[in-house]
C-alpha cells in the first residue's frame, strides 16, 4: 500500500519532468538544426548580413531585414500596447468604479482571447484599408497596419498585468497621498505608479516579448519581403512570417533552406528568452517587496 | 498506567522554538485539559501528538512522545496507522464537502474497513449515534453536511473520527466557535465518551475545562507551568503564574 | 482648479479605454458584415473546392475537433499530474522550484517555436509524421503549461482544513488528494482546462509548422491521418487575392468564433455554478 504511494509520487513527479523535457527538446532542436546550418554558412554572415534571399539562386543569408521588420512591427505594436495599455491599466486600478472594472475586465480578456489568425484577417482587410484612405502611399502588406492590430492585440496582457501590479500597491501609499491633499491623478501618477514600477516594466517587457514571437497577423498582413527599412508603409517579412512561408512550401528536409527557419527559431528563441527572464525576475523583485 | 507520555518534547516552526521542554503523562480513559493564553503552544502541543505538524512545511521536532510506550517519532513510525489509533477534532469544523453519510464513511472506506453494504451503514449509525447525532441526520443522510448547523457538522466531524474507532481522540477548541447550546452538546459528548476513549481537549474556556476535564495543564509561553487533578489546578494551584491565570488575573 | 486635469486625465484614461473596446467591435462587425451571407449548412458540411461558393469546412472543423481532443486526453493527465506533484509533493525541493520557473519561462515561448519543436521531435525524430497525433502532441506540449498553472491556483484555493481532516482519519496523502482535495479543485481546473484548450483551439502558426496540410479533403480517420484545421482553412482562405475567398475565410472566422465562444461560456457556467460550493 504505502509502495503504491511511492510509485504515484515517481508517475506525478515524471509529469512535472515533461515541461523540463520541453525546454530541453527546444533547445536540442534548435541546436542540432542550428549548428549544421553554420557549417555551412559563417555565422558573422547570418548575423550581420543585410541581405536575405534563401530560396533564391544565389542564397544569401543575413538574417538583419528579417531582424529590421520584427523590430519594426514591433515597434508600432508598442506603440499602440504600451501607452493604451497603462492607461486603462490606470483607469481600472484608480478610477473605474467596481462595477464598471467587473464589466470591462472579461471582455478585454476576450480581446485576448481572439485567435492571431483572425487578427490578420482584420489587419489585412480592414485596417490596411482603413489606412490606405488616409495615406495614399500605404502598400497592401505593410508593417503599419498589422503593427497597430498587434498592439491591440497585446493590449489587455500590458493591461490586465500592469493593473495587478497597482492593486498590489498597499492601500496605505494611496491614502498618505490623499492625506497630503494630493489630487487622484497625482496620486496615480506620482505614488501609484511609482510604487509598481517594477511590475510594470515587467509587463511591458512581456509585452515586447510576445509582439516579437507573434506570428499569424505578420504571416498574413505584413508580407514576404525581406528588407531592410524602416519604411512602415511597404511590405517587409518578420522572423516568424519567414519561418511560416517556409513551412508552407515543400522545402525537403536536410536542406539549407529547411535548416534556416530552424537558425532563424533559435535566434527568436534567444531574444523572447532573455526577454522573458528579465520580466520574471523584475516580477520577482516586485513581489519581494510587496508580498 | 499512562496512555500517552511526551518526553521533554521541543518543537520548532522555523527557527522559533515553540515548545520547551515538555514533559506530560496522559492517563487513559480521563479527560485531560490543555489550558493558556492564545499563543501558548497548548495548540500546537496537541499537534504532535498525532504528527499534524508533520504537514506544514518548516516545522520540527525533538524529544520524544510514546504511546503505549512506543516513541511516534522513531524512524519508520508509520504515521498514516498513528493517525489512525489518534483520531482529531478540529477548532473550525471542516466536514467534507459531501454528503453527511460519506463524512462518516470516508475513514472508513480508506481503512480497508467499510466491509459490505449494510456493514458499513451500521457503523455509520453507530458512530452518528456515538456522537449523539443521529436522531437529527437519520432522514437526511445523502444530503450535503455543508447544510446541517455548526453545531452538528461539528458533531459530525466528531462522528467521522469516531468511525475508524481511534484509542485517543484530540480535540482542538471544539467549542469556540459554537453558541452555549451546541457547546453543551459537545460538553455531554465528551463526558459520555471518556469511558472509551483517552481524551485530550485543547480550550481557552477556563470554565469549559472545569466543566469537562478530570486533568489540566496549564501552558504559558511554549511552557507547560503545571499539570494536576483539575479540581487542584482551579482550586489550589502550585504555582502563582497558574493561579493568576485561571483567577483571570491576566491574558 | 487642481481638479481640471484631473478629470482631462480621467477622460483621455476613459477615451483609450472605449477606444480598445471599439476596436473589438469593429473587429467582430467587420467579419459579421464579410462572411455572415456566407453562412449556411452546405458550407459547415462541405469539403474545400476551387470554387469559393461551393467550398466548406467540414474537413477542417471535424480536424480542429478531433485535434483538441487527442490534445486534451494527452495534456490534462500530464498537466493535472504535474501541477499536484508541484503543490502537493515537492513544493519545497530546489528541483521542483526550478520546474517551477521553467513552467513560467514556457508559458511565454512564442507559439511558433512550439511548431518547431513539433517538426523537429515528433514529425521528424519520432516518425510520427504530418498526423493528427504529432499535431496534438505540439499543442498538448504548447498548452501544458497554462493548464499546470491554473491547476495549480485551483489546488491551493482548496482549504487546509479539508486535507487536515482527512489525515487526521488515517489517510495517506495520495487518498487525501484523491478523494478530498481533486473533487472540490475539479470546477477550478476544468475551467483553466477549458480556457487553455480553447486558446490551442485558435491556435495556427505551430501547425502550420509542422506541415498540417492546407489542402486536406477529408474528414481525418485515425490518429495517423493527415489533417487541417479551421484556422489554417482560414489562412489559406485569406491568402487568396480572390475576394471570394475572403467572404469564405470571414464565414470560416464567425464560425470559430462561436466555436470559442461556447468554449469559454462552459469555463464561465462552470465556474459559476460551483463557486458557491466552496467552503
Amino acid at each position: 500500500m504505502r509502495r503504491a504511494e511511492f510509485a504515484i509520487e515517481w508517475a506525478l513527479f515524471a509529469c512535472a519532468l515533461v515541461s523540463v523535457g520541453t525546454t530541453a527538446g527546444i533547445i536540442l532542436v534548435l541546436t542540432v538544426e542550428t549548428l549544421a546550418f553554420l557549417r555551412e554558412v559563417p555565422i558573422a554572415e547570418f548575423l550581420f548580413g543585410t541581405e536575405w534571399t534563401p530560396l533564391f539562386a544565389t542564397p544569401r543569408f543575413g538574417v538583419l531585414p528579417l531582424v529590421a521588420g520584427t523590430v519594426l512591427v514591433s515597434a508600432i505594436a508598442m506603440l499602440v500596447a504600451l501607452p493604451m495599455g497603462l492607461l486603462s491599466a490606470v483607469y481600472l486600478s484608480e478610477y473605474a468604479p467596481p462595477r464598471l472594472r467587473r464589466t470591462v475586465k472579461p471582455v478585454l480578456e476576450i480581446l485576448a482571447g481572439v485567435p492571431t489568425v483572425v487578427y490578420g484577417y482584420f489587419a489585412l482587410l480592414f485596417v490596411t484599408p482603413l489606412l490606405q484612405r488616409v495615406i495614399p502611399g500605404l502598400a497592401g502588406f505593410n508593417a503599419l497596419g498589422p503593427g497597430i492590430v498587434m498592439g491591440i492585440m497585446i493590449l489587455p496582457l500590458v493591461s490586465s498585468l500592469s493593473e495587478d501590479a497597482m492593486q498590489a500597491v498597499p492601500r496605505g501609499l494611496r491614502e498618505g497621498s490623499y492625506a497630503l491633499g494630493a489630487s487622484r491623478m497625482q496620486t496615480s501618477l506620482r505614488v501609484v505608479v511609482p510604487a509598481a514600477l517594477s511590475g510594470i516594466t515587467a509587463a511591458c517587457i512581456l509585452a515586447v516579448s510576445r509582439a516579437i514571437g507573434e506570428t499569424m497577423i505578420v504571416a498574413i498582413a505584413a508580407g514576404q519581403q525581406p528588407r531592410l527599412t524602416w519604411n512602415p508603409l511597404v511590405p517587409i517579412e518578420t522572423m516568424t512570417a519567414y519561418i511560416v512561408q517556409v513551412s508552407l512550401g515543400d522545402t525537403p528536409q536536410g536542406t539549407i533552406e529547411y535548416r534556416t527557419i530552424f537558425a532563424v527559431g533559435m535566434l527568436l528563441f534567444l531574444g523572447t528568452f532573455l526577454l522573458n527572464l528579465a520580466s520574471a525576475w523584475l516580477r520577482e523583485r516586485f513581489r519581494e517587496v510587496y508580498g | 498506567m499512562i496512555k500517552v507520555r511526551a518526553e521533554r518534547l521541543n518543537f520548532y516552526y522555523g527557527a522559533t522554538r515553540a515548545l520547551q521542554d515538555i514533559s506530560v503523562a496522559v492517563q487513559p480513559n480521563v479527560v485531560t485539559a490543555f489550558i493558556g493564553p492564545s499563543g501558548c503552544g497548548k495548540s500546537t502541543f496537541l499537534r504532535t501528538l498525532n504528527r499534524m505538524n508533520d504537514i506544514v512545511p518548516g516545522t520540527r521536532v525533538e524529544g520524544r512522545v510514546l504511546i503505549d510506550d512506543a516513541d511516534i517519532y522513531a524512524p519508520g513510525v508509520d504515521v498514516v496507522a498513528l493517525r489512525r489509533r489518534v483520531g482529531m477534532v478540529f477548532q473550525k469544523s471542516n466536514p467534507f464537502p459531501k454528503s453527511i453519510f460519506e463524512n462518516v464513511a470516508y475513514g472508513l472506506r480508506i481503512n480497508n474497513m467499510a466491509g459490505s453494504r449494510s456493514e458499513l451503514a451500521g457503523r455509520v449509525e453507530e458512530s452518528l449515534r456515538q456522537a449523539a447525532l443521529w436522531g437529527e441526520v437519520k432522514d437526511r443522510l445523502h444530503e450535503s453536511a455543508l447544510a446541517i448547523s455548526g453545531g452538528q457538522q461539528q458533531r459530525l466531524c466528531i462522528a467521522r473520527a469516531l468511525a475508524v474507532r481511534p484509542e485517543i481522540l484530540l480535540m482542538d477548541e471544539p467549542a469556540s466557535a459554537l453558541d452555549p447550546i451546541a457547546t453543551q452538546r459537545i460538553e455531554e459528548l465528551i463526558y459520555d465518551l471518556k469511558q472509551a476513549y483517552t481524551i485530550v481537549i485543547v480550550t481557552h474556556n477556563m470554565q469549559q475545562a472545569a466543566r469537562v476535564s478530570d486533568y489540566t495543564a496549564f501552558f504559558w509561553l511554549g511552557r507547560l507551568v503545571e499539570y494536576d487533578r483539575t479540581d487542584k489546578i482551579f482550586t489550589n494551584p502550585a504555582e502563582q503564574l497558574t493561579e493568576d491565570y485561571v483567577t483571570g488575573r491576566f491574558g | 482648479m487642481r481638479r481640471l486635469p484631473d478629470r482631462a486625465f480621467q477622460a483621455v484614461a476613459l477615451a483609450v479605454l472605449c477606444l480598445a473596446l471599439a476596436a473589438l467591435a469593429a473587429l467582430i462587425l467587420d467579419v459579421w458584415r464579410d462572411g455572415a451571407s456566407r453562412l449556411s449548412w452546405d458550407f459547415l458540411t462541405g469539403f474545400p473546392s476551387r470554387r469559393a461558393e461551393s467550398a466548406g469546412i467540414w474537413h477542417a472543423l471535424t480536424g480542429s475537433v478531433f485535434v483538441i481532443l487527442v490534445t486534451a486526453a494527452l495534456a490534462v493527465p500530464i498537466g493535472v499530474g504535474a501541477a499536484i506533484y508541484l503543490e502537493e509533493y515537492g513544493t519545497r525541493s530546489l528541483l521542483a522550484r526550478l520546474i517551477e520557473i521553467n513552467i513560467t519561462n514556457l508559458a511565454a515561448v512564442p507559439s511558433i517555436i512550439y511548431g518547431l519543436l513539433g517538426l523537429g521531435l515528433f514529425v521528424r525524430a519520432l516518425g510520427m509524421g504530418r498526423s493528427v497525433l504529432a499535431g496534438a502532441s505540439t499543442l498538448a506540449l504548447l498548452v501544458l503549461p497554462v493548464i499546470i498553472l491554473t491547476t495549480r491556483e485551483a489546488l491551493r484555493a482548496v482549504p487546509r482544513s479539508i486535507r487536515e481532516g482527512s489525515y487526521a482519519l488515517g489517510a495517506t496523502k495520495w487518498q487525501t488528494i484523491w478523494h478530498q482535495v481533486l473533487p472540490v479543485a475539479l470546477p477550478g481546473i476544468l475551467t483553466g482546462t477549458i480556457l487553455a484548450l480553447s486558446r490551442a483551439i485558435g491556435e495556427t502558426a505551430p501547425l502550420i509548422t509542422i506541415g498540417a496540410l492546407t489542402f486536406v479533403a477529408f474528414v481525418p480517420d485515425g490518429l495517423w491521418s493527415p489533417f487541417t484545421v479551421l484556422p489554417i482553412q482560414i489562412f489559406n482562405w485569406v491568402s487568396r487575392p480572390q475576394p471570394a475567398f475572403q467572404v469564405n475565410a470571414a464565414a470560416a472566422i464567425l464560425v470559430l468564433l462561436a466555436l470559442l465562444l461556447t468554449m469559454n461560456a462552459a469555463a464561465v457556467w462552470l465556474r459559476d455554478r460551483y463557486q458557491k460550493k466552496l467552503v
